[in-house]
């Protein structure tokens, strides 16, 4: 992966001038590069991450993983039906998965209730949906590559040779 | 109890900058430049390994040299790594960090007197552990020659005393590394002198420009050389405190009679910790040193775009900026960065008389530290204008 995305993907705040000095090469380059990354569909949005624990706000409050199973469709395989399915903003992620079945759907909601009634009305009965399993999230410990826990202090000595 | 400590001690140069030291630690909030070890925690399967090695009990002593298995691990990635050959039953010894085997050759190799050539800026240890040893530290400033040692250097330090020269790089504190050609040409002087090499070159992992060639892998080193490595600084591995020696049957077997005395051996948990960053941690390790390499760009530029002269270290991570162009000397520099910013950045002096006018600032750092440090190091140079 181009050093560029490598640190975009672990701070998306780091300007164009400061890529620019820690990799030796011109602003306009950088920002160039940047420029033809988001054209091309490499680099797709910034975001941050954020605990919702923390936010003490009743969005999203809920989240569950469903394992979906899909009856195919001939020409289109998997992607129409999946394509119905992330549309939906209740929709967080949603995967095609090897095993014993199809999606993996991530959907947020405020309660329970609302995960269910998505699930019951929206998903389950949906044409081409064999079946559904639904797990509710307890926790959240790890998410894309983040700890989600307040970082301790730094442990090392203030000063050393 | 007036002489209670003996006269060697007392004799040591004690650090004039513990008390700077001091001044820090006792400060709240000090955005600190002065670290000499990786801000990175040692990647996770190394620290797992370690878990799994005390629930499984390994809990005990080691072989003296160091468990065979760690030992068989080195010597195949050296070989494999730098092309060097050393059997892993009598030419290598586990150590605890790089600093023991530096002490246990000294000890090994020195009779009162001799006497061992210290480039200059040097690692704080190197001439005291000389010292202690029993030989005489000689000081080789390089401040002329852009912190590099000549192999004129060497020929004109060396007198018939002269046993061993102590050779680190890329170097703590300056940063700087010799490319093979240099070597190459140290080489010839080193042999024509019939010295010693001791060669500490625990931040090779960490070289930027080009490949990091080993001292030992030049024609006939071997013979005339100590290899000393560690993991502390390539896996984050500070605290674990283990390192290697490599060199000739004797020096080692001579070295491991002082260890078997006074360390035994080193923490088995360590050791074990060992085996798992040289099977596992190569990814961890390149990830960490581009890290490195985008700060040390990030950081000379900002020096010199502010008037603070600075080479381009090849390695290590290290910065040893000129500050002549203050009109301070590099205690005042730091005290009063350190009172007005809280900053902290360490005196040149440290490292050596003739590094008066240079301080060290590690980019062991977060990159948002580095950017506020430098912001605040900028306030601190138009202030004191």
């Amino acid at each position: 992966m181009d050093e560029i995305l490598e640190i975009l993907e672990k701070d998306a705040r780091r300007t164009p001038e400061e890529i620019a000095r820690m990799l030796k090469k011109k602003t306009a380059g950088i920002k160039e590069a940047i420029r033809k990354y988001e054209k091309e569909g490499v680099i797709l949005k910034y975001k941050a991450v954020i605990n919702k624990e923390l936010t003490r706000s009743d969005d999203s409050a809920v989240r569950a993983l469903i394992e979906v199973n899909i009856i195919p469709q001939k020409d289109t395989g998997f992607e129409k039906i999946a394509e119905r399915i992330y549309s939906f903003p209740e929709v967080s992620s949603c995967y095609l998965v090897s095993g014993t079945y199809d999606l993996l759907v991530v959907v947020e909601g405020k309660n329970i209730h609302t995960v269910a009634n998505f699930v019951a009305e929206k998903l389950a009965c949906m044409e081409n949906v064999r079946g559904t399993a639904t797990h509710f999230l307890l926790k959240k410990y790890k998410e894309d590559g983040v700890i989600l826990k307040h970082k301790e202090g730094n442990k090392r000595i203030a000063i050393s040779y | 109890m007036d002489n209670i400590v003996s006269k060697k001690v007392k004799e040591l140069q004690p650090s004039g900058i513990r008390v700077f030291f001091d001044l820090v630690l006792g400060m709240k909030d000090v955005i600190s430049l002065g670290v000499g070890e990786p801000d990175f925690v040692t990647p996770w399967n190394i620290r797992e390994s370690a878990i799994f090695s005390l629930e499984e009990g390994y809990t005990s002593y080691t072989s003296n040299k160091g468990l065979m298995k760690l030992r068989l691990q080195i010597a195949r990635f050296l070989k494999s790594r730098h092309g060097l050959d050393y059997n892993p039953e009598d030419e290598i010894l586990v150590t605890v960090g790089v600093s023991e085997g530096l002490d246990l050759v000294c000890r090994s190799i020195l009779n009162p007197g001799d006497k061992v050539l210290i480039p200059e800026p040097y690692y704080v240890s190197y001439p005291a552990v000389v010292a202690l040893a029993g030989g005489i530290p000689v000081s080789m400033p390089t401040e002329k020659t852009n912190f590099k040692l000549k192999p004129k250097d060497i020929d004109k330090y060396c007198d018939k005393k002269t046993k061993a020269v102590i050779f680190n790089y890329p170097a703590n504190p300056t940063g700087v590394s010799y490319t093979k050609k240099e070597l190459r040409e140290l080489r010839r002087a080193i042999l024509r002198n019939k010295l010693l090499l001791i060669s500490d070159e625990v931040y090779d992992e960490l070289t930027y420009d080009f490949e990091h060639t080993a001292f030992v892998s030049l024609p006939q080193m071997k013979e005339h050389a100590l290899y000393l490595n560690g993991f502390s600084k390539a896996y984050a591995m500070t605290g674990w405190r283990v390192g290697y020696a490599c060199g000739p049957k004797d020096i080692i077997s001579a070295m491991t009679k002082i260890h078997q005395y006074t360390i035994m051996c080193v923490s088995i948990t360590s050791q074990m910790a060992a085996c798992e960053a040289l099977v596992a941690g190569r990814k961890s390790l390149e990830e960490m040193k581009r890290e490195y390499r985008r700060r040390r760009e990030f950081v000379i530029e900002r020096l010199n775009s502010m008037g603070l002269k600075c080479l381009m270290p090849q390695g290590a991570f290290y910065a040893f900026p000129s500050i002549k162009s203050t009109g301070l000397s590099s205690m005042d520099f730091c005290q009063r960065l350190l009172k007005d910013q809280n900053v902290a950045v360490v005196p040149g002096t440290a490292f050596g008389p003739s590094a008066e006018g240079y301080v060290r600032m590690s980019y062991a750092s977060s990159f948002e530290d580095l950017k506020e440090a430098f912001t605040r190091i900028e306030n601190f140079l138009k202030k004191n204008k």
